[in-house]
């Protein structure tokens, strides 16, 4: 097929206007941040220099000019978070309430049918088995792979390995591994599963149709995805391990067993804790993954999905605000646990 | 933490992309098309005149080659009157529609192919009513069935434009003649051809409804086909507007019917596995078996014609062609299941009404025809300007007034149901679940 520039030319034009307004934004951002500060902190110079020169006292509101400082630079995140974040979660838990047409006022139904449809139970339970294997399954896998690679030979190799997949987008891994899964009644396999199957001399099988097995057939996709973010996280924290410390359990004659439970995982605790919160939070809210293989079909569904479709394909905004809203609550004791370990060690 | 070394570099950086945007914004200025108004072939778009330059914005679910076809199919409009019609195809049209009007950023005009979702338009006061102008035309051009279709408490929103129809079971012309089989045009004949076909050590039929977001919609159009041949388009009306219940008797009974054919692993599924694999085939895929004789029969739309792969002759005599689902039941006649696109305007501006008219116009009707695969109800179509066969067929049904036509259920049904708990049903259905507890379940997610 021949490209024709002149046809694109629309198009081709847009990708400049969004490049052009990408380069001015973060031009723009960059200079703000860099020429403003430095204006200030050059003014205040002038003004000690001033008042050094001088022998006067210092200017008497320095206090409440840096609080002024601190508030031009919070104003915009203050808007972006209210507008972006605050008001919608206001307006959703008020839609939560409400009937599909957003206009009268129903109580608590919308939750009530959340906990009594035997469809959307079912997709409350599999979002439940996410979040109880992914952050453990892809934890323990990091945590051993960083163990095993730690100072051998080709590491940087072997965690690359690893890593790859992170740079591969939800949709995209879901896509390849859909291939994985892929079924052929007769003739050659497509599918990697099923020819690995075959070849052993069994029959070939529909692997994302038997529920709860293509559940834990999607969650290995997350998994696959997710084990490269642990294993750096949790690597970089082994690395960071105090050499002496080390030395010193060497010297009493620590074997790698007693090495690992008494130095390597109370060190690398808090960054294991990290990366705990971190997948399940990323997992609470899977929905491109359940939504490129299986499209929720077959009892796959998982909360995020759920909501998409009742809020925005069956247009019952009440009932998708509600499964929002759910899903907000069962996000909020995850962060509040996280940011009290967070300053539990700054204050430690 | 300087980002740059000296405030004066970064000055200088901010100037030049100032420069460099003044300079793109210089470069695009659009030479404006003026219109050809008063020439001889514009003639038949004199009563369009007077919005030159203005612009009509126009969203669907149409993309790809088809929306390649649409566009020219309004060129000349376009350079008559000097109404620029700005159109995008989505394919997640379903979903983005509501968010956009919601939004406040609604298109001036949106084919919709759902009843049901233009219902919910017209409800929530977002639907401009018809011009009178539109209104007198499409009620002229337009079957009452159809109109029916896009009338909300008695209002007309929402004209027809394209159409398929749904009745058709695909076959091969060729290996229909090899084999010595006849065309069924009893129901009966069609499953003593069935059983026939599944003694000759074929699969009689192939059959697949994955389609990505909206898996399950072509099982839904079975039923639908099913319960207009056993119980008749009141039974169906009353079906569809939930005065009796999914799970009445009679649907039961209709969905079993289905089930004799679609869940009979004697029958189903030619090339792709046993019954199970139909809720993963693709329903583009599927049929395709028809014409390398893995299967015999597909029951599939009209619009099926472009998935066959290329060098495939679909006509009577060629690779591949339909024949009408058979009735069932002679006295409830020869009903014809069928579905389209709705155009409803989200703006009363004239320019947006003008557009509106023409789409219900015989100028633009038979221009879109004339550039292949497309049918439409309107019945100022010139069957002349038809060329596929299967097309010719399809508007015959179509225009023909003594046929019973009924659109799509799904389509007609709350979204929750139609493209909610309808199709997911279906597929737990087809994947072994008993048909009582799938219309119970389906039942009991009606909307209140």
């Amino acid at each position: 097929m021949e490209f024709d520039f002149a046809d694109q030319q629309p198009k081709l034009l847009m990708l400049m206007y969004g490049l052009i307004a990408f380069v001015l934004v973060v031009g723009g951002l960059l200079l703000l941040l860099d020429v403003v500060p430095a204006w200030f902190a050059r003014r205040r110079e002038a003004q000690l220099v001033a008042a050094s020169a001088s022998g006067a006292p210092l200017s008497r509101r320095p206090k409440q000019r840096e609080g002024l400082f601190a508030l031009f630079f919070l104003l915009p995140t203050l808007l972006l978070l209210t507008i972006g974040l605050v008001v919608p979660a206001i307006r959703t838990v008020l839609l939560s309430l409400m009937d599909r047409t957003s206009t009268n006022w129903v109580g608590l139904r919308n939750y009530s049918w959340m906990f009594s449809e035997d469809s959307i139970v079912r997709v409350l339970a599999n979002s439940l088995i996410w979040v109880l294997l992914v952050p453990l399954v892809a934890t323990a896998f990091g945590l051993i792979y960083a163990i095993m690679v730690d100072k051998v030979r080709f590491e940087a190799v072997a965690k690359s390995l690893i890593f790859l997949p992170m740079a591969i987008s939800f949709v995209g891994a879901s896509i390849i591994w859909k291939f994985v899964y892929a079924y052929r009644g007769e003739g050659d396999q497509i599918g990697l599963l099923n020819q690995i199957v075959v070849s052993l001399g069994g029959e070939p099988k529909q692997w994302l149709l038997e529920s709860p097995m293509n559940t834990l057939l999607l969650i290995v996709i997350m998994i696959w995805i997710q084990a490269g973010f642990a294993m750096v996280v949790l690597s970089a924290a082994i690395k960071a391990i105090p050499a002496d410390i080390v030395e010193a359990a060497r010297l009493d004659g620590v074997n790698p067993w007693q090495m690992y439970w008494q130095i390597t995982m109370p060190t690398i605790r808090p960054a294991l804790i990290v990366v705990v919160v971190t997948l399940s939070i990323a997992t609470l809210k899977v929905f491109d993954i359940v939504r490129t293989a299986t499209n929720g079909n077959y009892d796959t569904s998982v909360i995020a999905n759920e909501m998409y479709n009742q809020a925005f394909r069956y247009g019952e905004s009440g009932q998708g605000s509600a499964l929002a809203v759910f899903l907000f609550i069962l996000v909020i004791p995850i962060v509040i646990y996280q940011i009290r370990n967070l300053r539990q060690q700054r204050e430690g | 933490m300087a980002v740059f070394t000296r405030p004066r570099q970064a000055f200088v950086i901010a100037g030049v992309l100032g420069l460099a945007l003044s300079a793109t914004a210089c470069g695009t200025g659009d030479d404006k098309k003026s219109s050809k108004a008063g020439s001889a072939e514009c003639a038949a778009y004199d009563k369009y005149e007077g919005h030159d330059g203005k612009k009509v914005s126009i969203y669907a679910s149409i993309r790809d080659a088809e929306a390649d076809l649409l566009e020219r199919s309004w060129s000349q409009f376009t350079d008559c009157t000097g109404i620029e019609i700005d159109y995008e195809g989505s394919g997640e049209f379903e979903a983005q529609l509501p968010v956009r009007v919601d939004g406040g950023n609604a298109p001036d005009i949106a084919f919709v192919p759902q009843p049901g979702l233009v219902k919910r338009f017209a409800d929530a006061g977002k639907l401009k009513s018809l011009s009178a102008d539109t209104k007198a035309l499409a009620e002229q051009n337009m079957p009452a069935d159809w109109l029916k279709y896009g009338t909300v408490n008695g209002t007309l929103y929402g004209v027809p434009l394209g159409a398929n129809v749904k009745s058709f079971v695909w076959y091969s012309p060729k290996t229909f003649k090899e084999k010595g089989w006849e065309v069924p045009t009893t129901w009966d004949q069609l499953i003593a051809l069935s059983d026939k076909i599944a003694a000759s050590g074929m699969k009689p039929w192939c059959v697949g409804v994955e389609s990505g977001d909206a898996t399950g919609w072509p099982a839904t159009d079975w039923i639908e086909d099913v319960i207009l041949r056993t119980q008749g388009p009141e039974v169906y009306d009353q079906w569809t507007t939930h005065a009796i219940p999914f799970n009445d008797p009679k649907i039961v009974d209709a969905v079993d019917r289905a089930g004799s054919i679609l869940k009979n692993e004697k029958y189903v599924n030619g090339g792709f596995g046993g019954v199970k694999s139909i809720t993963t085939t693709s329903f583009q895929e599927a049929g395709v078996p028809v014409t390398n004789g893995k299967c015999a029969m597909h029951r599939q739309a009209s619009f099926y014609a472009n998935q066959f792969p290329e060098g495939t002759k679909v006509a009577e005599d060629g690779d591949a062609f339909a024949f009408y689902f058979p009735a069932i039941d002679p006295a409830k006649g020869k009903p014809v299941l069928g579905a389209g696109e709705f155009v409803v305007a989200y703006a009363d501006r004239p320019e947006v009404q003008a557009v509106q008219t023409y789409l219900a116009s015989a100028e633009y009707v038979n221009s879109r025809a004339k550039l292949g695969n497309w049918v439409t109800a309107n019945n100022k179509l010139d069957i002349a300007n038809v060329a596929s066969p299967i097309d010719k067929l399809s508007v015959q049904i179509l225009q023909d007034k003594t046929g019973t036509f009924r659109f799509d259920g799904s389509d007609l049904m709350p979204a929750a149901v139609g493209a909610g708990t309808f199709w997911k049903g279906m597929v737990d259905w087809l994947n072994g679940k008993q048909t009582a507890p799938v219309l119970q379940g389906i039942e009991s997610s009606w909307p209140k």
